[in-house]
């Protein structure tokens, strides 16, 4: 019997919504990249991690280190979408004392695996992840997110040696690749290309497929699961902003960008209709 | 005898015991440099919690924070500038404000880095670590005190730093005297009256040649040692001073961001006290053996006396 991806669509477009409520309702904050990577979220959190929303702390979980912090709103949509907390928290985003800050915190948010923020950090946070769950052998995967542009620190590509030379199988890295960055698109900025062949280059499986795709990253995920002896590297050909129109029309604007009621009356049109 | 072991060796046999324990949180990290701290046995006894990351000290850093948010306990070593100013940011974001438990060994603290140079040698991985929220730097007094010392580097829930010397430091406490040592604590090794020393690490065994020449002129000087500098005991301290009236501080470090400045800080809010200060002055490193670096740097015995006589004229004439 095939796989109904339809409940893991649904939580994409559910992680979507919550994306555009938790930064609209601020007015301010890194949407593009959060609504990127939303479809992995939703891979990750609607079929592949074992996880229990109401153990967030469980030993031998699988984990999820999004190093790309800044898209910690995304996760953050992920989680209340899980039940880790009340969605109504969404709407705290960057208010003093909140659960919720701009980038990923994991003494703050439930269901948070790993706090990130300084670019380069979280992939070197997920080795040391990756290597504990092999001297425990509980078994668990690793998953770290990373952004394009955040790959141009070199802490990434120590951290792939690492994992490369310690064979961690167990872990699996997706790229956000959705080419832009604060300055302006990654390949006038300092390009990665050819990024298949680095990640190669590095000792990791590398599988590249469309970022938007569910059933395409399910099956990119099933194949690192089955791969031994190295970890795997997917690179997920995205757009920045995806799924609201305002958003992927501002291009690398859209990093952090304001957002009228208009826009998020439109946005929820959109992504609701 | 403890006193004539490498400091080193100390470490590497803490390791080791607690390597051996079963289900054990430890887990050890190098960076290319374990056959410099001596963990490179380990390597071999432990094939998979001792982990070389290579000649990358920010990763070793990150990836100890992911080890430790798995539930281990890692200490990390590498030479002390890298354990500090190459590895701000990680040991700042990754470890500190994540919250994990990494231990941090930078070996040969200031000149005792020695013919490695100027490159090598730290006189500020004090001032770049101390405004990090709730790290602890620690730098050992002797081996007697390092022995005891290391079980509560251990049991600190949270980031410590500690300047770890390779080679045989010079000995300032028999062995026994250490067993109701406390990391947090100052010790008042010499009891005095006219003026106090305050002094950490290699320079602790300094201060008391000073004292002891001081002594025969009459001068009667209270030595302390301050192993944790950032938590200071500035209540032990403070006391001292309030006594004696005249304070001088005696480091292995750059005066700026060290123990001078720590001692300072306290003494200004609570206590202010004619200072004078032992310690490295607005220079870098450079090659050398200790004899000579302690010339180039000013911190010989004589240099503590010097600065003892001028605190000693100061209280007299100055008024706060």
């Amino acid at each position: 019997m095939s796989f109904d991806y339809q409940p893991v669509r649904a939580l994409a477009k559910e992680i979507r919504i919550n994306i555009v409520d938790c930064i609209g309702s601020l007015g301010v904050g890194h949407i593009g990249g959060c609504l990127s990577i939303a479809d992995v979220l939703a891979v990750l959190y609607g079929k592949e991690m074992r996880i229990d929303p109401t153990h967030p702390h469980k030993t031998g979980r699988d984990r999820l280190v999004c190093s790309k912090g800044h898209a910690g709103p995304g996760v953050y949509a992920a989680l209340a979408a899980k039940g880790y907390f009340p969605k109504e928290a969404l709407k705290t985003l960057n208010q003093g004392g909140t659960m919720l800050p701009s980038h990923c915190d994991m003494n703050k948010t439930p269901g948070v695996d790993m706090t990130a923020g300084s670019l380069g950090q979280g992939l070197s946070c997920a080795v040391g992840m990756a290597i504990g769950s092999k001297i425990k052998g509980d078994r668990a995967r690793i998953y770290a997110i990373v952004g394009d542009g955040e790959s141009q620190e070199g802490q990434i590509w120590e951290a792939a040696m690492l994992a490369s030379q310690k064979k961690l199988d167990n872990l699996t890295v997706f790229t956000d690749y959705n080419h832009m960055q604060i300055d302006g698109t990654v390949e006038e900025i300092n390009s990665l290309e050819p990024l298949d062949k680095k990640w190669e280059a590095f000792g990791f499986k590398v599988i590249v497929v469309d970022g938007h795709d569910v059933e395409a990253i399910v099956g990119a995920v099933q194949k690192a699961k089955r791969t031994k002896g190295v970890p795997t590297m997917i690179i997920l050909n995205t757009v920045k902003g995806k799924g609201v129109s305002f958003a992927e029309a501002a291009k690398v604007g859209c990093h952090s960008m304001s957002i009228s009621k208009e826009q998020l009356e439109t946005a929820f049109a959109e992504l609701k209709g | 005898m403890l006193k004539d072991k490498l400091m080193k060796d100390i470490y590497v046999d803490f390791l080791r015991e607690r390597l051996s324990e079963k289900n054990g949180k430890v887990v050890a990290l190098e960076a290319d440099l374990a056959k410099c701290s001596g963990v490179y046995p380990l390597m071999k006894e432990f094939p998979e919690r001792v982990i070389n990351v290579g000649i990358a000290e920010q990763n070793m850093a990150s990836v100890a924070a992911g080890l430790s948010a798995y539930g281990f306990i890692p200490f990390i070593h590498t030479f002390g500038p890298f354990a500090s100013r190459r590895m701000c940011d990680q040991l700042m974001i990754s470890v500190c404000y994540a919250k994990q438990n990494v231990k941090i060994i930078g070996s040969d603290p200031g000149i005792t880095a020695e013919l490695n140079g100027g490159t090598h040698m730290p006189f500020e991985d004090i001032g770049v670590l101390r405004s990090i929220p709730n790290i602890v730097i620690y730098e050992p007094t002797d081996n007697v005190e390092f022995k005891e010392a290391l079980p509560q580097v251990l049991k600190h829930k949270g980031p410590v730093y500690v300047r770890m010397y390779r080679k045989t430091p010079p000995p300032v406490y028999d062995e026994g005297a250490c067993a109701d040592f406390k990391l947090f604590k100052a010790k008042v090794i010499k009891a005095g009256d006219d003026a106090t020393i305050v002094a950490a690490g290699i320079m602790v065994s300094t201060a008391l040649d000073a004292a002891t020449a001081l002594a025969a002129e009459g001068i009667s000087v209270e030595v302390i040692a301050s192993p944790t500098v950032k938590p200071l005991d500035y209540t032990t301290i403070v006391a001292s001073a309030r006594k004696t009236g005249a304070v001088v501080t005696v480091e292995n470090h750059n005066v700026m961001g060290g123990l001078r400045s720590a001692v300072a800080e306290s003494l200004g809010e609570y206590c202010p006290t004619v200072m004078r200060s032992v310690g490295v002055k607005e220079k870098f490193g450079e090659v050398g053996k200790m004899p000579y670096l302690r010339k180039a740097f000013n911190m010989e015995t004589a240099d503590v006396i010097s600065a003892v006589r001028s605190a000693l004229q100061a209280k007299n004439t100055v008024r706060f």
